[in-house]
């Protein structure tokens, strides 16, 4: 075993460099043929801006509020503020919900046959309702990125639970645990993997809905600032705001991985 | 009831126990017709048949987790009516909880009845160094192998301190070889630390290599077939020619494929 453990680094971190340059080169790649594009004239530049502008403009607006009426800093925190209060809200009702509906049966007929008709409706069919309730300030977009956090949220965590091995349950009972112990000791460890499945996808859809909502009602906001990148005809406000969108999302769907990675250390194999 | 060792209390005995599931198909399957046996305090009994016999029912029910259509478990002369702490089980398939280490793992028991964490941990500790699992305590057992994995599981049975152990084929996920040193540890564990055992199993060998008694039980619907009292002296030798005897004997009496 320990002549395994000495051999094996020195290859794998060989292969990891691989690995890692060849998406270096994949990302070369990816702006050479941008620039080109529109260097050439293939693609106009009042439709696509080059790499270097977008980069310009993408500093600037760290500090300079034209031509959208805030910088990007403002807008990332308004969205980011707005997508947080949906998502939280959203996943600590669902979560548990979602729990408690795959072990008690009794909870699961009071409450599936409203949320399965629920479930299927689009998020953004409630922009409408919502505007008209809430008006177009924060309460109605976290409305509707509530819901389409909660959706996933539930199911997975119903989904994870069900899966518990009836023989871990059985074992719980031989010492004597009530369904309730059983149901926190067992249970919701068990199905901690797919809760968090469920918080993963939860966020990529709050964060999706998020954009949504902005584009059609809001004043500030990631969305708001793509909005009125087309209404200016600039293209390079409109793509620093979708990266700024992209990277928000990869970056939290990481910290979550690592908050996982530390909340379930035995499943590290 | 058999009319044997009245002299010796039983600890744990199965009355006329019937039991039927109902099929697929809509027929109702018999799984278990008027089982009697009785365990003996401190006794190795073993349970043998063949696959899909209903032994697991029958375990299943003598544990407390299943309840018999009619008939009933008595643990020392008591209706057993649940699951009892009195009552440890050793499952087949390891059953450890994946997100709880070596220790975490054997002193759940305790746990669920409110033991101090300094006592559970002393405890599970002793019987974790019973198994031969000392510096382990911290593992998770993704990281154990399949043998070591059962010890948990014998440990964590051995740890709520029962009084009676029911083995439903703890080794029967294990490769040949781990599980011949399986059985050799756990005769050895068991002399350390006598309990009453019920050791369910298919294969014949270790039946004979194990077991005070052997139980045969039939093909489904389970029915006790016969008693076969071993006394030969421990540690036995597959190859001894008595041991070969006693095989040929069970042989002769089952439709196992041997």
């Amino acid at each position: 075993m320990a002549t395994r453990i000495v051999a094996a680094p020195g290859k794998i971190r060989s292969k990891n460099n691989s690995l890692v340059w060849l998406s270096a080169a994949s990302l070369v790649v990816f702006f050479i043929i941008w620039y080109g594009l529109v260097e050439s004239g293939i693609i106009s530049k009042a439709l696509l801006s080059p790499p270097a502008e977008v980069l310009t403009t993408f500093i600037s607006k760290f500090s300079n509020r034209a031509p959208d009426g805030a910088t990007l800093g403002a807008h990332f925190k308004t969205s980011l503020t707005l997508a947080l209060t949906g998502y939280i809200t959203a996943v600590v009702v669902g979560a548990p919900l979602g729990l408690l509906m795959g072990w008690y049966k009794k909870v699961d007929s009071i409450v599936k046959p409203i949320f399965e008709v629920i479930r299927p409706i689009p998020p953004i069919a409630w922009i409408p309702l919502a505007i008209l309730w809430f008006g177009i300030g924060l309460p109605a977009k976290a409305f509707i990125i509530w819901l389409s956090a909660f959706v996933p949220s539930v199911i997975n965590s119903y989904a994870g639970i069900k899966l518990t091995e009836p023989v871990l349950i059985n074992m719980s009972r031989t010492f004597g645990a009530t369904n309730w112990e059983t149901f926190l000791r067992v249970g919701v460890p068990s199905a901690l993997a797919m809760v968090f499945t469920g918080l993963r996808l939860s966020l990529s859809s709050a964060w999706m809905t998020l954009v949504a909502a902005e584009l059609l009602a809001a004043t500030e906001g990631l969305g708001y600032m793509i909005q009125m990148g087309r209404t200016l005809a600039r293209p390079d406000v409109i793509i620093v705001g979708m990266l700024t969108i992209g990277l928000t999302g990869a970056a939290m769907a990481f910290i979550l991985e690592r908050f996982e990675g530390k909340l379930a250390p035995w499943r590290r194999s | 009831m058999e009319a044997r060792n009245i002299d010796v209390k039983s600890e744990i005995s199965c009355q006329h126990l019937y039991k039927s599931f109902p099929g697929m198909d809509g027929n109702v399957t018999e799984v278990l017709k008027d089982v009697n046996l009785s365990v003996a305090k401190n006794e190795f009994l073993v349970i043998l048949g063949p696959g899909q016999c209903g032994k697991t029912t029958l375990l299943n029910i003598m544990a407390g987790l299943d309840s018999s259509d009619s008939g009933e478990i008595l643990l020392n002369d008591v209706p057993v009516s649940g699951p009892n702490p009195n009552l440890g089980l050793v499952f087949q398939r390891m059953a450890l909880m994946p997100w709880k280490t070596v220790m975490g793992n054997v002193s759940m028991g305790l746990k669920f009845r409110g033991v101090s964490k300094k006592e559970r941990e002393e405890k599970a500790r002793y019987f974790i160094n019973l198994v031969g699992l000392s510096g382990f305590e911290k593992s998770y057992p993704y990281q154990l192998s399949g043998g070591m994995k059962q010890r948990v599981g014998i440990a964590r049975a051995y740890c709520s301190d029962p009084e009676v152990l029911l083995m439903d084929e703890p080794f029967g996920a294990l490769d040949a070889q781990t599980r011949y040193m399986m059985e050799e540890e756990i005769l050895r564990i068991w002399e350390k630390a006598k309990r009453t055992v019920v050791f369910v199993t298919n294969n014949i060998e270790e039946a004979i290599y194990l077991g005070d008694r052997i139980v045969l039980l039939s093909r489904c619907p389970a029915t006790v077939k016969a008693v076969y009292p071993i006394d030969l002296a421990r540690p036995r030798q597959f190859t001894d020619s008595r041991f070969l005897e006693v095989r040929q004997k069970i042989a002769d009496n089952t439709d196992l494929a041997l």
